[in-house]
C-alpha cells in the first residue's frame, strides 16, 4: 500500500497519530504527570524541566511556543494540561495560545486542590478523552499535508556517508511527492552558506539563511572561542572529515537537494511548502522539540554512535549509519543504513525506508514509540535564576 | 557486485571508502571503473577519482568542501595532508 492515512483535524491539518496529551506547564507538577502516567499508560504524558525561573523575552517566547506547539500538534487529539498556578507559563497565561487548537482541552491547577486530587482529576479527564476520541477514524491523507522532520544525533564518521545520504534521498522523494521536509541544527550548517543560499527560493530566503548561519557561527565563537567554527575535532579527522564544510555537508545532506522554500524560527509553523529550514539548535532533544512544535508529524533520526531517544506523540524512525550500532541497539533502531557497506544499493535502501515510513504513517509503531523512549526538552538561551 | 566505496554525487571528484581498503585494491563502486587505491585508505575516508592538480577544488556531496594543496594522484588518499579549507585562505 502506497497511500497514507491520518486523522483529519478541524484546522485542515492531518495527524498520523491520535493521542491524548497530558502535559505539565512547569516542572513543579511533574509528580502529578507521573501519577497520571501510571494510571493511564495509553496517554502521552509529558513531564519536563521548564515553565519558570527564566524571564528573558526570548526564553519566554520559546517556552510558550513549544508548549502551545505540543497542544496544537496534529498528532494530538485531546489535551489535559496540568499547571501549578504561580509559574511563568501558568494556564491562564497559556490559554490564549492554546484556545484556538479546536480540540478538547481540560485544565487543572495543583494550587486549587493539591497534587493527589489533581492527579485523580487529570487521570479521569484523560480516560474520558481517550474514550471520546477513540471513535475518530483514519481517512485518506494527501501527501501535501505531511511535514516530515530530518534529525541527526550521536553521529559518527559514517553518518554523512550512509545514513544522512539515505535521509536526503527520502527527503527528495517526499518533496517530489508534494510533502514538506524540515530540518534544523544551525550549528551544523556552519561552512555551508554558499551551498544553502544558492538553493534558496529567492534572495530574501537566501539572506535569512546567511544570517542564521552567521549567528550560529558567532554563538559558537562566543561560547567556544575564536577558532570554534574553523576547526574540526581530531575525532572528525580520524573519521575522514577534513574541513568544516565537509563535516557540515554530511549533516545538511539529510535534507536532500531541493529548493529551500522558507526558513522558520525555532518551533514556528511553516507557511511554505517543500524544503524548510529551522533556525534551531544542534542538540538532539532541543532540536526535536522545535521540529515537532513546527508541526512535523513524523521524524527520521540518523545516528552513528546510537541513541534511543524518541519524542512525545511523534513517531521517530531511527536510522543507523553502521551495522555495528544497528545490531548493538536493534531494540531501538528501525533501519540499518550500514547495509550500504554490505552490498545493498542506495536505491534499494531508499525504497525500503519509504515503505517503512508509509507503514509508520499508517500507524505501525516505531521502536522508540513501542519502548516509550520519549524525550522532551527545549532550547533555552539564558541560565535559570 | 559488493561495493567497497560510494560516490555520493555524480559531480564528485572523490569516492568514499565504505571499509578499510589496502594498497592495490580495486575500488568497487557504482559508476567507477579501473580505479586502484595507491595506499591504505581507512573506512569513511576519501580517494581521488582522477588526478587532481594543486589548487583544485575537492568536490564531495556535489559541493566544494576543500582545495588541494598539491597534485593528488588518481587512487590517492585525499585528506588534511594534501588539502586545505577554503576558509583558511580568507
Amino acid at each position: 500500500m502506497r497511500d497514507i492515512t491520518g486523522y483529519a483535524r478541524k484546522n485542515g491539518k492531518y495527524g498520523v497519530r491520535n493521542h491524548v496529551l497530558v502535559m505539565a506547564t512547569v516542572s513543579c507538577v511533574n509528580g502529578v504527570i507521573n501519577r497520571i502516567s501510571r494510571e493511564v499508560p495509553e496517554a502521552v504524558c509529558v513531564p519536563h524541566a521548564f515553565g519558570c525561573g527564566r524571564g528573558g523575552p526570548r526564553d519566554t517566547q520559546i517556552l510558550f511556543r513549544i508548549l502551545a506547539g505540543m497542544v496544537h500538534h496534529p498528532n494530538v487529539g485531546a489535551v489535559v494540561l496540568i499547571g501549578l498556578g504561580c509559574e511563568r507559563s501558568n494556564t491562564k497565561a497559556l490559554k490564549p495560545f492554546v484556545e484556538k487548537a479546536e480540540k478538547p482541552i481540560e485544565i487543572f491547577n495543583v494550587q486549587d486542590c493539591g497534587s493527589v486530587q489533581t492527579a485523580q482529576k487529570g487521570a479521569e479527564a484523560a480516560r474520558r478523552m481517550l474514550a471520546e476520541i477513540s471513535g475518530q477514524q483514519r481517512v485518506s491523507m494527501p501527501w501535501d499535508k505531511l511535514l516530515a522532520a530530518m534529525e541527526c544525533g550521536g553521529s559518527d564518521a559514517m553518518s554523512g556517508v550512509t545514513a544522512n545520504v539515505a535521509l536526503g534521498a527520502v527527503s527528495d522523494w517526499l518533496v517530489e511527492k508534494g510533502a514538506s521536509v524540515i530540518f534544523g541544527e544551525n550549528t551544523e550548517m556552519i561552512g555551508t552558506t554558499h551551498v544553502l543560499t544558492r538553493r534558496a527560493k529567492n534572495e530574501q530566503v537566501a539572506k535569512r539563511i546567511a544570517e542564521m548561519i552567521d549567528q550560529a557561527e558567532q554563538r559558537a565563537k562566543d561560547i567556544m572561542g575564536p577558532l570554534a567554527s574553523w576547526v574540526i575535532s581530531p575525532g572528525n579527522m580520524d573519521g575522514g572529515m577534513s574541513t568544516i564544510a565537509e563535516k557540515s555537508m554530511g549533516c545538511i545532506h539529510k535534507g536532500g537537494t531541493t529548493v529551500i522554500d522558507q526558513v522558520v524560527d525555532y518551533g514556528e509553523w511553516p507557511t511554505g511548502k517543500g524544503l524548510i529550514l529551522q533556525d534551531g539548535p544542534g542538540y538532539d532533544g532541543d532540536s526535536m522539540a522545535g521540529l515537532a512544535a513546527s508541526g512535523s508529524q513524523i521524524m527520521f533520526f540518523s545516528t552513528g554512535r546510537g541513541t534511543p531517544a524518541g519524542f512525545p506523540a511523534v513517531p521517530v524512525i531511527k536510522v543507523a549509519s553502521n551495522s555495528r550500532v544497528y545490531h548493538a541497539m536493534v531494540d531501538d533502531i528501525d533501519i540499518n543504513a550500514g547495509v550500504l557497506v554490505e552490498g545493498r544499493t542506495m536505491e534499494d535502501l531508499r525504497a525500503g525506508m519509504i515503505d517503512h515510513m508509509i507503514r509508520v504513517l499508517n500507524g505501525e509503531k516505531t521502536k522508540a514509540e513501542a519502548n516509550g523512549m520519549d524525550v522532551f526538552t527545549m532550547m533555552t538561551t539564558d541560565p535559570p535564576f | 557486485m559488493k561495493e567497497n566505496a560510494l560516490v555520493i554525487h555524480p559531480r564528485d571528484n572523490v569516492v568514499v571508502a565504505l571499509r578499510n581498503l589496502a594498497a592495490g585494491e580495486e575500488v568497487e563502486a557504482q559508476g567507477v571503473e579501473g580505479l586502484t587505491v595507491l595506499q591504505e585508505i581507512p573506512a569513511s575516508h576519501k580517494i581521488a577519482l582522477r588526478d587532481i592538480p594543486a589548487g583544485e577544488e575537492i568536490i564531495k556531496y556535489g559541493e566544494i568542501v576543500a582545495v588541494s594543496t598539491r597534485l593528488i594522484k588518481k587512487g590517492e588518499w585525499v585528506h588534511t595532508h594534501n588539502l586545505e579549507s577554503k576558509r583558511w585562505r580568507k
